[in-house]
């Protein structure tokens, strides 16, 4: 009889072990389908090659967003944040680099399949209306695992408060609800970065790259990047999207291997709800057989 | 099993001259986690948008529940396969268990940065995102703590029913006792299911870290590895905790008993060093581990305590005696804990150079909810039935 349990016991936990296994050696497409942005997603193009540096929008940025200046950095003369951070959802930096430059805009890339929104416990950052993934503080329990997740770099947190929020660009949501666009998009002198529907800035961007191929980098960051994003991107030739810092993702989802590894040990919750039954049967059995009286 | 099995409690002063050190170095966290909360994260850790997580995640809570396995590793051994003769272990390991937990329960509470609403978390099912890997440790964590003292509470009726307890603690025992021992296979059963769920989940978040996590530990058999170093180390522990407990409170000595189970974390480490090493080179990425930088050093680190603990379990001379049993024990735990501090830390990389050093006040409050933990544990078993083999010349 023990020899039957064990070999049994042996058997389960091999077959759970190899199937966990199985599953993470090859993700079946099956297992997750792709995303693809919403019917009504809107989205942000910048292009690289019209944008002058001006940093206008960054001021509009943080003024429709009720953001103080960052002057941390500039012995509090003037805003002049290093980085994204707490203060600033959108910065422009520039690349620099034996006779290339580039300006590059830098805020929410807006995924098509966050691995913000897969991390958040609460659905505290979730893709909301027109696919915009926006911060429910009611939600938010403080536990940073967005920004374990983002490869942008992206979810900033408000360090130094004894109640910290969760900063990042929200597309001017609120702004969107009243029939206005982005603040950054609306004041751009060069309309460097627009706002609109995302098929209509992806054929955009196309057709900006098929008109003037000499210009362009010959890829528009963010159709399939990471699974693809609703902010996308058109940097000028020579300089690619890795220069201006954005990272080199492939077309698969930043969630894909861990949700397909966890929704093939999880499906149905079968599984755990199995083996809970099994151990408790074997316990029970055991404990029968000892003939104790039931104590730990 | 002769009377003098039966788990009793230690007595003796309390208040001894370590017993007041431990609690001076657990006031001073106590004293820093205020300041925590009241001036925030920023200006008490190293932590910053770069590196969101830093040793209160990867130390207190992810390698603070592995030292906590235990608990887990004895009930498989005992209630699943049914070895009852290490039975002896089992409440010791519970007692680690329950508060290596606890200690990483409240490592949470200070960690993220909106304490109060970690209670919404049991409370708004609706608001579940069941893709959040996160989410699941945290349920799981959550229900396994509470199981935990469950399954220790006999040890504390017991105590409580004495002869001599306070008549209300006895009111409680008579109460709760029964209850408690009815639904003591449910209990060990989901004992043994949770750390399952949640020991493999833990594996599993730093894979949404993506190209962030450096190549020799991002890997799809992460959760596995995880899974297998957790219950490995829960014996390390285990041996530990029993080798130091007979010194220090001269118990009768287990060695045969140890060496016996040795097999079992010997043959674990095993599967996962060849599961590691495998995955690396199929993969690729063996290059990396010849690279001149902290990330090969640690791994290599790494691979010296696996191999060299495993290679003590495996040899009969070592593993037959009380000091290779412990030693092969310390270099497996110290192996399972450097894994996931560089699996973390270590191994994570945001890029736009970045650093993170834990800074002292976030060091001292860690090291203060450790003392906190010793501080129980020593309470615990001085006045309630944990260990067995009373105080006797040592054998073997």
């Amino acid at each position: 009889m023990t020899v039957d349990r064990r070999t049994l016991l042996k058997g389960m936990a091999a077959a759970g072990a190899l199937t966990a296994l199985g599953s993470a050696v090859e993700p079946s497409p099956e297992a997750r389908d792709r995303r693809v942005p919403p019917p009504d997603a809107m989205g942000m193009l910048y292009d690289a090659t019209k944008c002058i540096g001006c940093k206008t929008c960054m001021v509009a940025c943080q003024d429709a967003n009720d953001l103080p200046r960052d002057t941390r950095n500039s012995a509090g003369l003037y805003d002049a944040p290093d980085d994204l951070n707490s203060r600033c959802k959108n910065i422009i930096k520039l690349f620099k680099d034996a006779g290339r430059m580039s300006y590059m805009k830098s805020q929410c890339m807006h995924c098509v399949d966050p691995a913000c929104v897969n991390a958040c416990m609460m659905g505290s950052l979730k893709k909301r209306e027109h696919g915009i993934v926006t911060w429910d503080g009611a939600r938010c329990v403080g536990c940073r695992y967005c920004g374990i997740a983002c490869p942008y770099g992206v979810p900033t947190y408000e360090f130094e408060k004894a109640w910290p929020k969760v900063v990042k660009c929200e597309m001017c949501s609120h702004r969107i609800a009243k029939g206005q666009q982005p603040a950054c998009c609306e004041v751009c002198p060069r309309q460097a970065v627009i706002y609109g529907k995302y098929r209509d800035l992806l054929a955009d961007a196309k057709m900006r790259i098929a008109n003037n191929p000499g210009l362009y980098e010959p890829k528009v960051f963010g159709e399939t990047d990471g699974g693809g994003t609703q902010v996308l991107y058109l940097s000028k030739a020579g300089v690619s999207f890795q220069d201006l810092g954005l990272p080199d993702l492939g077309e698969t989802p930043v969630p894909e291997m861990q949700q397909v590894i966890q929704h093939s040990l999880y499906q149905g919750f079968i599984a755990p709800v199995a083996l809970f039954a099994v151990f408790g049967a074997v316990i029970w059995r055991n404990r029968k057989s000892a003939g104790e009286e039931v104590k730990s | 099993m002769s009377a003098h099995d039966k788990p009793e409690p230690i007595g003796g002063p309390l208040w001894t001259p370590a017993f007041k050190i431990l609690t001076a170095i657990s006031g001073v966290g106590a004293l820093l986690m205020i300041w925590r909360f009241a001036a925030g994260l920023g200006a008490t850790t190293g932590l910053s948008d770069g590196y969101p997580w830093g040793i209160w995640i990867a130390f207190d809570v992810v390698t603070g529940t592995a030292l906590g396995c235990g608990g887990y590793a004895m009930a498989f051994l005992v209630y699943i396969f049914n070895k009852g003769e290490y039975h002896p272990l089992v409440r010791p390991a519970v007692l680690t268990s329950a508060l290596g937990y606890t200690m990483a329960a409240v490592a949470i509470h200070f960690d993220v940065g909106r304490t109060p609403f970690i209670y919404k978390i049991p409370i708004f099912p609706g608001w579940w995102n069941l893709n959040s890997v996160l989410l699941e440790v945290a349920l799981c964590v959550m229900i396994y703590v509470g199981v935990l003292w469950l399954e220790l509470s006999p040890a504390f009726f017991e105590q409580w029913q004495k002869k001599g307890a306070h008549p209300a603690l006895k009111k409680i025992a008579d109460a709760f006792s029964p209850i408690v021992n009815k639904l003591m296979i449910p209990i060990l059963a989901v004992g043994v299911l949770l750390p399952s769920m949640h020991q493999t989940s833990l594996g599993a978040l730093m894979l949404l870290g993506g190209q962030k996590v450096h190549g020799l530990w991002q890997t799809p058999f992460a959760p596995l590895l995880f899974l297998i170093t957790c219950i490995a180390m829960g014996y390390g522990v285990v041996v530990m905790e029993s080798q130091l407990a007979m010194t220090v409170f001269h118990r009768r000595r287990e060695t045969q008993l140890l060496a016996r189970m040795a097999a079992v974390p010997a043959w674990l480490t095993l599967c996962y060093l060849v599961i590691r090493l495998v995955d690396i080179i199929l993969r690729g990425r063996l290059g990396l581990a010849f690279a001149f930088n902290v990330q090969a050093l640690m791994f290599w680190v790494e691979m010296a305590l696996f191999i060299g603990g495993t290679a003590m379990l495996f040899s009969p001379k070592s593993r037959g005696t009380a000091q290779g049993q412990f030693q092969a024990a310390m270099l497996l735990v110290l192996a399972g804990s450097l894994y996931r501090l560089d699996a973390y830390l270590v191994a994570y990389n945001p890029g736009r150079n970045w650093t993170y050093f834990p800074a002292v006040p976030e060091l001292l409050i860690t090291v203060g909810v450790v003392a906190a933990e010793l501080m129980a544990y020593l309470y615990i078993v001085k006045r309630y039935p944990i260990l067995g083999g009373a105080a006797e010349a040592a054998h073997n």
